[in-house]
Order: C-alpha cells, then sequence, then structure tokens
C-alpha cells in the first residue's frame, strides 16, 4: 500500500515536472518556430516559386520548379556576389585572423599599462558597422581624405591620390580594411582567452631544452590554440558571407557591381525589385554555404577531440 | 678580466631595455590604428564650419580641435534630424529584447538542463542545430510574414512597429546554449536541498537558479545588447518613417541626403557611439569575457 502511494507521488510528481518543462519552453518554442523555423522553411518553398513581395494581379504567384535557381547560374550579377564574398574570405580570414592572433600574443604579456591597451584595441568592436562606414567614408574620402592624404605623405607624394569608394578594383579591399579594423579585436579575446589556456609548464619544460621563441610558437602556441583557431577562422568565414552593412551604408554594392554581395543582392532582389521568390533562392544557396562551412567546423573539431581520446 | 664578466650582463639589461621600448612603441602604433577613426569622428562633430571639416582632413589638423569649436552640429541633429525619438527608439527596442529575451532563452534552458520531460533529448538537439540557421537565410520570408500579421487593436501588419523589432530577437538558440551550459555546470545541492524543504520548482529556479547565474545573464544580456544596438538590415526593410526607426537606420538616411552635412553626421555618429564606448569603459571585463565565452561554442 505505502509502496503504491509513493509510486503514485513520484509520477505525479514526474508528470508535474514534465508539464512545468514543457510550460517553460513554450514561450522560446512557439518564438522559434514562428520567426525562424517557419520562414526558413517558406524560403525553400518559396524558392520555387515566383514570388513578389506585393502580390501583383496580372503576375499571379506560380510554382516554377528550379527555375529561379537555373535563372542565378546564368545571373552576373549573383556571381559577382559570389565572388566577392570568397573574394573577401580569402583575404580577410588569413590577414584578420594572424592580425588577432598577433594582437593576442603581444597583450598576453604582464607588462605596465597593458590593460589600456587591450582596451583601445577592443574598442571598434563595440562601435556599430553603421557608424563605423559612415566615419570611414570620409576617411575614404576621394580628394582630400585623410587616408590619401596619409599615403601621399608617407611615399613622398608618390603615390595618390585615389579614389577609394568610386574605383571597381579599389572599393573592395577599402572595405576589408575598414572590416578588419573593426572586428579584429572581437578575435583577438578570443585568442586571448585560448592562449591564458596554455599550461606555462609547456613553455617552461621547452625553455629548459633551449627552445627558442620560433620553436616555441610553432610547437606549443599553434598546436595548442587548434579548436580557438578553427573557431576563429569558421566565424569569420560565415561573417564574410554575411557581409552587408558595410556595402550597404558605402556603395550600396557599386560601383558597377564591384562590391556587390550575396546578402546584399538577396534584399535589392526581394526589397528593391520586389522579387521574394527569385530572393529566397538566393538566401537559400547562402544558407548552404553557411550550412557547409559550419558542418567543417564541427568535423574539423572533432578530430581533435578523438586525437585526444585515442 | 672583471670588464668581461660584467658585459654580456650589460648588454643583457640594455637589450632588454630596446625590446621593452620596442614593444610599447608598436602597442602605441596599434593604438593609433584603432584609435584615429573615432578621435577623428568627435573632433570633426565639434567642428562648426562644414568646409573646415573637409579642409582639416588633408593634414594633422583632422585630430586637433581648432577653428570655430561648438556644439552647433549637436544641436542641429537634434532639433532637425529628430535624434531624441530616434534614440529612445534604439533603447527601448534593446531593452525590451533583452529582458524578454533572458526571461525566455533561461527558462528554456532550466528546463532542458535540470528538469526530466519526455522529447527533452530532441528538444535540445534540434535548439543546437538552429543555432547554424543565421538571421539573414529567413529575413526575406520573414518580412512577407511580418506584412501580414495582426496585432491587438485590428492593425493587420507588423511593418512600422516596435514590436517587429523586438519579437524575432527575443529567443535566440545561441543564448539558450550558453545558458543550458551555465546552468548544467552549477552543482545540485543547493536546488536538491531546497526540494526537500518543498520549494516549488518555478521556486528553485526564480530564487536558486537565476540569482547564481549572474555571470551567464551579463554575458548574454551584453552580447544581444550589442547585437539590438547595432541591428541595421532587419529595421532597414521594416521602418519607413522616423517613427519607430532605431539610430542605425536614422543616420544612414541622413547619410544618403545630399549634400552631406559631415559636420551634422559625425555629432550623430558620436551620440550613436559615445553612450556604447561609456558602458563598454564601465564593464570593460565583463564585456571581454562575453566574447570571449563564445569562442567556446567550438
Amino acid at each position: 500500500m505505502a509502496v503504491q502511494k509513493e509510486l503514485i507521488t513520484i509520477s505525479t510528481h514526474r508528470q508535474k515536472e514534465s508539464v512545468l518543462a514543457w510550460l517553460f519552453s513554450a514561450p522560446a518554442i512557439i518564438l522559434l518556430f514562428l520567426f525562424l523555423i517557419v520562414p526558413f522553411l517558406l524560403a525553400i518553398g518559396m524558392s520555387l516559386t515566383n514570388m513578389r513581395l506585393i502580390p501583383n494581379p496580372n503576375v499571379p504567384t506560380q510554382f516554377v520548379g528550379l527555375q529561379n535557381y537555373l535563372r542565378l547560374f546564368s545571373d552576373d550579377v549573383f556571381k559577382k556576389a559570389l565572388i566577392n564574398n570568397f573574394y573577401f574570405v580569402i583575404v580577410v580570414v588569413p590577414l584578420q585572423t594572424s592580425f588577432a592572433l598577433g594582437l593576442a600574443m603581444l597583450i598576453n604579456e604582464e607588462i605596465k599599462g597593458i590593460n589600456f591597451f587591450r582596451t583601445i584595441y577592443f574598442s571598434p568592436v563595440v562601435t556599430s558597422m553603421t557608424v563605423v562606414s559612415i566615419v570611414w567614408t570620409l576617411l575614404y574620402n576621394p580628394g582630400e581624405g585623410l587616408i590619401n592624404a596619409f599615403i601621399q605623405a608617407i611615399s613622398f607624394g608618390r603615390l595618390g591620390p585615389y579614389n577609394w569608394l568610386t574605383n571597381t578594383k579599389l572599393v573592395f579591399p577599402a572595405i576589408m580594411l575598414m572590416s578588419i579594423w573593426q572586428g579584429v579585436g572581437f578575435q583577438m579575446v578570443i585568442f586571448l582567452a585560448g592562449l591564458q589556456e596554455i599550461p606555462s609548464s609547456l613553455y617552461e619544460a621547452a625553455e629548459v631544452d633551449g627552445a627558442n621563441g620560433w620553436q616555441k610558437f610553432f610547437n606549443i602556441t599553434l598546436p595548442q590554440l587548434r579548436n580557438t583557431m578553427i573557431f576563429v577562422v569558421i566565424s569569420t568565414t560565415i561573417l564574410a558571407f554575411k557581409l552587408f552593412d558595410q556595402v550597404k551604408v558605402m556603395t550600396n554594392g557599386g560601383p558597377s557591381n564591384a562590391s556587390m554581395t550575396t546578402m546584399l543582392y538577396a534584399v535589392e532582389t526581394a526589397w528593391g525589385r520586389l522579387r521574394a521568390g527569385y530572393a529566397s533562392a538566393i538566401t537559400v544557396i547562402f544558407f548552404i554555404i553557411v550550412l557547409a562551412i559550419s558542418i567543417a567546423q564541427r568535423f574539423l573539431t572533432k578530430e581533435k577531440g578523438n586525437g585526444i581520446n585515442a | 678580466m672583471p670588464k668581461e664578466k660584467t658585459s654580456p650582463v650589460i648588454t643583457y639589461l640594455v637589450r632588454k631595455r630596446i625590446k621593452t621600448g620596442l614593444k610599447y612603441a608598436l602597442l602605441i602604433l596599434l593604438a593609433v590604428f584603432f584609435l584615429f577613426p573615432v578621435v577623428f569622428m568627435i573632433i570633426s562633430s565639434i567642428k562648426e564650419n562644414e568646409l573646415q571639416v573637409i579642409m582639416d582632413m588633408s593634414s594633422l589638423r583632422a585630430f586637433i580641435p581648432v577653428g570655430q569649436l561648438g556644439v552647433q552640429n549637436y544641436s542641429d541633429v537634434f532639433t532637425s534630424l529628430n535624434f531624441g525619438q530616434q534614440f529612445y527608439n534604439s533603447l527601448l527596442i534593446m531593452i525590451l529584447t533583452v529582458l524578454a529575451g533572458l526571461l525566455v532563452n533561461s527558462m528554456i534552458a532550466y528546463a532542458l538542463a535540470r528538469l526530466r520531460f519526455r522529447g527533452q533529448n530532441i528538444l535540445l538537439s534540434i535548439i543546437i542545430a538552429l543555432i547554424i540557421i543565421p538571421f539573414e537565410a529567413v529575413a526575406i520570408p520573414l518580412l512577407l510574414i511580418v506584412n501580414k500579421l495582426p496585432w491587438f487593436g485590428g492593425a493587420t501588419t507588423w511593418l512600422d512597429t516596435y514590436h517587429v523589432q523586438i519579437f524575432p530577437f527575443i529567443a535566440d538558440a545561441f543564448s539558450i546554449f550558453l545558458f543550458y551550459q551555465f546552468f548544467v555546470n552549477i552543482p545540485k545541492d543547493l536546488e536538491e536541498a531546497a526540494l526537500i524543504d518543498g520549494a516549488s520548482l518555478f521556486g528553485i529556479y526564480w530564487k536558486i537558479v537565476i540569482p547564481l547565474s549572474r555571470p551567464i545573464i551579463a554575458t548574454v544580456a551584453i552580447l544581444q545588447s550589442l547585437n539590438s544596438w547595432n541591428r541595421f538590415m532587419w529595421p532597414l526593410m521594416v521602418t519607413r518613417g522616423e517613427d519607430v526607426r532605431p539610430l542605425t537606420v536614422g543616420i544612414q538616411a541622413f547619410f544618403g541626403q545630399s549634400p552631406r552635412l559631415w559636420g551634422d553626421l559625425m555629432a550623430f555618429a558620436s551620440m550613436i557611439t559615445i553612450p556604447v564606448l561609456i558602458v563598454f569603459l564601465l564593464f570593460q571585463k565583463w564585456f571581454v569575457r562575453s566574447v570571449a565565452s563564445t569562442g567556446i561554442k567550438g
């Protein structure tokens, strides 16, 4: 009898716990469902139609199969946008990652006033990209801009002035430099956290063995930072594919699409030209790229875990 | 003979001195690189003569407060650009998003970490999988959805409202994940003791777990606040008037007008940036910790 009663209380307790758990989860589940999962599935569905952003009675929405995707393959603006994203990855990811690692190693030393420098290096990260883009547009001013003046001064007037944001070859590198300036502090802090987790005994042992600075860097620091490095490289790559704010504010993709990016093209297509179906196809491709990169990260990071276990 | 003995010591000391000197030179050079745009922005914002802002740009005068100085640009931004309204919009959207987000995300994370229920593991896997979907991938269909959503008082669209800028960002899979990781690592003793004392499960969440979770609350709050304050693409898509639009869209709209009034623009930019910089300086350690914690994700 008593045992049975106890079992009943346990099971009612379990039931109560279960109900409470779902109550606790409900708000997040509803919000994620409505604002993430539904639109995500809708994006896939819409990408197979010719849907307009504002319904047009003359062009009823129709299922068009893979037509949008096929059209993307021959869309020169889309190709240019995608190439630009890859261009950004190839240049910015290695530069920004090594710059961030260098900064992290520099500020990891316990010397006087180091906190002051840490704060300054990190401060662009908290500045909004919209603001940064506007300030740098002025810095890149074609005639008497500060950056032109600086380049002319250090080259004794031999170089420049350049039309940074209106020259098709210079516009993207100019945006890259600015993006590195704004974003490198973020990765620096992540590397710093990684550096501080490396046991100092490893370095001490290496010193006893007479290792020099480079040897310590290549044989201890880099291997120990492997997972941090993978994380930084992957997250910077994903950010590069999301590139939007800078190009929207500074150039709106111009001149002649030289700074067009995938996200900007998707938004311009949906919002400017009202072609929601076609724009959805662009975001689906964008998602597939991000997914592939994320899977690569999990794959690479796991490998290390297995290595340790083995 | 003794000379030979001391000289290596002296060269060592001299070398060390030079090395430290070079290190500081490098640190300062980098500080200049990271600071110059911000200093330039603030200095230009107090120069009242528009022509002078441009003329000073080709020399070091860009960083020196010279000429006709004052707060005229600032008052221009307040009076002709309705800065106050847009500042209020950004602040309101940020506070509501972050507060609601802290509650909603920590609650589901608590259920996942501490309560036992059917479907728990599947739910956790789904949440972790959702981290991968970037908002950018759903923005366009979401625009169609919010365009047709009803709201209290008979409204049939969410466009040009505050809630359209808040609701999509309250629940956040990554914040849930951060909370979950933290809750899993809190020792269970306290909760068990409270349970024996007859505390309700909600009471345990509210009175024991949440007060213990200040570090993770700060982390999530900082990350979400920065995201909200700096958010640009979505409000650009869903707001048209000045009434509800945030500062980022406001300054971009002003930037698009010609002729560009650089002094006013720099004052506008400074007023978006300086509050965040002050908060950052006050809670520096927490900011750095928050960013560092995102790295654990791998």
